[in-house]
């Protein structure tokens, strides 16, 4: 069964995806829409998997998904690793909001919404932080006002990967002041309503992926609620879940690292990669990311039997997040001169890939909560360890 | 956890049940104490009543022949109390080499008496202080049909009480050869060998010890390295289960002792590096299953992940042991309390069959770094 499958996967893989995308570091594809749709060979991937509807293999069919079950999924997932492709669907809509429509949502707004997630043709952004609500997420102050057949909505949202390339926007708004989680509503925002502002943020990579976004007097349709009014922190709470699951799943791999050392670097006779130190601590990078890589492996087996253990998704999301800026360490000290190119001649584009992914790994262990947010999550639900006192007692 | 089958669930359930009921760390600490190297009682409990001995053991020889992955169970719950048995020699080790390398004369001669746990085996490779199967020194020389053995092999795991010694020789083309040798053969000389984990080492001298043309196992230096494998895998196991309960005692500490009038578990310094912890026990869970279901499967690349396992394990079980010591402040220190206990052990567990830098080399060329 499986291997027909496995076949099947491989050979509509190597019929479609197309080499020129092999190994590439999808992460631009995923957070600069200008750059993805400027690349005739990413719009051909993504229209070939839509209809495939293998962007979102596990989603139904009427949303545009492909029905696979887990073990096929993981097969497919496997197959693509093999040769380097990606998933082009894997954007904020498809690893967050997707999954959270599908257990929340309306038919009404799951109709609306999954099928242009299932082909890459909508984008959405996630309208979460604010100037003064990052890792305290529940302080957040954008006000959302019943108007009767609307919802008025005004505030400052920051951070917002994409904004100003979505044409949505899934949102966190406080409905009611006068309790910190129990006051937050979860509401999805088109971003051609009159009054969304969003101003680009440049980021020390380079790239102006994310925004400032200013909602001046919003009109949003009641309709797009996601659930009820002042429940949304635990609709939230899931998502970040989902948001921690597909980051803790790993960036897709980039380009293989022994190779290129071996070309860069260069080996002593026996073969071995001459610069005994980097060698050292490249093996140490494989023997982590290979037990982490088992570890994901063990523990999508294990929710498979039924032992799922969310708890333990911050704890992964750090691991991944470490073993991802080691890598993109690792990479730089290998090209080393030819590693520090910010454009233009002189380098090529596995270098200039590689100094612009460095300076973006910073980021895996800031966003999507911080490491240090994902350990006190951990310490509390997974330990079970006792609170700090709140500071000023 | 693998997602295991029901036979290796009640085989779990019974260890987790046994271990800590038979075996505490108090029963260690009396065999330790006492240098017994093991307690015969506990071993003919372990091989007999359990059955554990003949647990890699075919049915035909009075086994279960469950597994790697089974035997790892087991060897995991026993790590938590840091019981002290012969089983990896004998029930991994022994039976290993007797099932890859022996014939039919010789596996039926001795799995049945170690299935009922009658005959102790020790595994003897290493010479010098370094785990390193290359450097085998301990001279084979043809003598008539069979082997004259001259040489030192230190330190010998259970190899004081050993009934049979499966000795790594060198002949005289120079090749690796593995030889069954009795444990009261003339010429051999064993030295309990005090060491700081308590547990049973020898220091075994041979002196013209002559064996016959049937003491010879089949499969030379490739046989030596399968064997040392499952042994790895199986004190891999082991470890995990020593560090997984040395993280539990710890846990448990932060959230019952109180200073500053706060209870310690709430610092977020130590929470911090509790989970980090749990994060080295995860990975090397999967490592460590992986390693035994590879050998399970006898796949090709299971001597890297046995490499991974061993490395990653006991990398853990220090970081483990040590956070003990550290996280329960002056009486961690104390004879009195476990972390001692723990700490020791991740040292000792760590250098045999290799540890972190041996491994890690290991991977590293068959990796093709
Ligand atoms: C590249 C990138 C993309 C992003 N995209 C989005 C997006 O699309 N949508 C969105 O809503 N948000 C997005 N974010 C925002 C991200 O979620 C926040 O940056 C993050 O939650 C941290 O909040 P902060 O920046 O306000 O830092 P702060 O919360 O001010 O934290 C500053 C430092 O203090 C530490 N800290 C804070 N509180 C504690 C505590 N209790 N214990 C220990 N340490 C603590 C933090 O770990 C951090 O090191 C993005 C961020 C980045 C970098």
């Amino acid at each position: 069964m499986s291997e027909a499958f496995r076949a099947e996967a491989r050979a509509w893989l190597e019929a479609n995806f197309p080499p020129s995308l092999a190994f590439k570091n999808p992460v631009p594809y995923q957070n600069d829409a200008p750059y993805a749709e400027g690349d005739p060979d990413w719009i051909v991937w993504r229209d070939r998997m839509a209809e495939k509807g293998w962007g979102a293999p596990g989603w139904p069919k009427m949303y545009g998904g492909g029905e696979l079950d887990h073990e096929q999924t993981k097969i497919l997932t496997q197959e693509m690793r093999r040769i380097g492709a990606f998933n082009p669907m894997k954007m904020t809509g498809y690893t967050m909001l997707g999954p959270t429509l599908l257990e929340f949502g309306t038919e009404e707004q799951k109709a609306q919404h999954l099928p242009g997630v299932a082909k890459g043709v909508t984008r959405w952004c996630q309208g979460f932080s604010e100037p003064g609500a990052g890792s305290d997420l529940a302080s957040l102050q954008t006000k959302c006002v019943d108007m009767g057949d609307h919802y008025l909505v005004e505030g400052q949202k920051i951070w917002t990967s994409g904004a100003n390339h979505a044409d949505w926007c899934f949102a966190l708004v406080r409905t009611d002041t006068s309790s910190k989680q129990g006051g937050i509503s979860f509401l999805l925002i088109d971003m051609k309503s009159e009054g969304v502002e969003t101003r680009p943020i440049t980021l020390i990579s380079g790239s102006t992926h994310f925004c400032e976004m200013f909602l001046n007097a919003v009109k949003v349709p009641k309709e797009n609620l996601v659930g009820e009014i002042n429940k949304g922190w635990g609709i939230a709470k899931r998502l970040l879940q989902f948001e921690r699951d597909s980051l803790s799943e790993g960036r897709g791999e980039g380009v293989p690292l022994l190779p290129l050392a071996q070309e860069r670097v260069g080996t002593d006779a026996e073969g071995r990669i001459a610069d005994s130190d980097l060698r050292t601590r490249l093996v140490a990078h494989a023997m982590r990311a290979q037990a982490y890589n088992l570890t994901m492996g063990r523990i999508a087996a294990e929710g498979k039997a039924g032992q799922r253990n969310d708890a333990l998704v911050p704890v992964l999301k750090n691991l991944g997040s470490d073993v991802a800026q080691v890598r993109a360490d690792l990479i730089m000290e290998i090209l080393g001169e030819q590693g520090l190119g910010w454009s233009g001649e002189g380098y090529s584009d596995v270098e200039l890939d590689a100094s612009h992914q460095w300076l973006h790994a910073r980021a895996f262990s800031i966003y999507g909560g911080s490491f240090e947010i994902q350990n006190n999550i951990a310490a509390k639900v997974l330990l079970g360890l006792p609170s700090a006192p709140a500071p000023g007692r | 956890m693998a997602v295991l089958t029901e036979e290796q669930t009640m085989l779990r359930d019974m260890a987790a049940e046994w271990v800590p009921d038979r075996a505490p760390v108090t029963a260690f600490r009396r065999v330790a104490h006492e240098k017994l190297g093991h307690d015969p009682e506990l071993w003919s409990e372990i091989a007999g009543t359990m059955g554990w001995a003949g647990i890699l053991v075919p049915e035909e020889h009075g086994g279960s022949d469950f597994g790697y992955l089974s035997m790892g169970l087991v060897l995991e719950e026993m790590g938590r109390t840091l019981v002290a048995s012969p089983l990896i020699a004998t029930g991994v080790l022994g039976v290993s080499a007797l099932r890859l390398g022996g014939n039919a004369e010789q596996q039926a001669a001795w799995l049945p008496r170690i299935a009922t746990g009658e005959a102790i085996v020790a595994f003897a490779c290493d010479e010098d202080g370094r785990h390193d199967p290359a450097n085998v020194k301990l001279t084979a020389k043809r003598d008539g049909d069979g082997f004259r053995l001259d040489g030192v092999k230190a330190p010998v795991s259970e190899g004081v009480s050993a009934d049979l010694l499966i000795v790594a020789a060198r002949d005289e083309a120079g090749e690796i050869v593995l030889l069954l040798v009795p444990g009261d053969a003339a010429g051999v000389t064993r030295t309990r060998l005090d060491r700081i984990d308590g547990r049973e080492a020898a220091l075994i001298r041979f002196d013209g010890v002559i064996v016959g043309a049937d003491a010879a196992l089949t499969g030379g230096a490739a046989l030596l390295d399968r064997v040392l494998d499952r042994g790895r895998a199986g004190l891999a196991a082991e470890m995990l289960g020593s560090a997984t309960q040395a993280f539990d005692t710890t846990v448990d500490y932060l959230k019952t002792r109180v200073q500053f009038g706060q209870l310690i578990g709430s610092f977020q310094a130590l929470q911090h590096r509790a989970v980090a912890m749990q994060g080295e026990l995860l990975m090397t869970r999967s490592a460590v299953e992986a390693a035994l279901a590879a050998l399970d499967e006898d796949r090709d690349d299971a001597p890297m992940l046995v490499s991974l396992a061993k490395a990653i394990a006991g990398d853990t079980l220090r970081l483990c042991s040590r956070e003990m010591v550290q996280m329960h402040g002056g009486i961690g220190m104390t004879e009195e309390h476990d972390a001692g206990l723990y700490y020791k052990r991740s040292a000792t567990a760590d250098a045999t069959g290799g540890n972190g830098a041996f491994h890690r080399e290991r991977y590293a060329r068959l990796a093709g770094y």
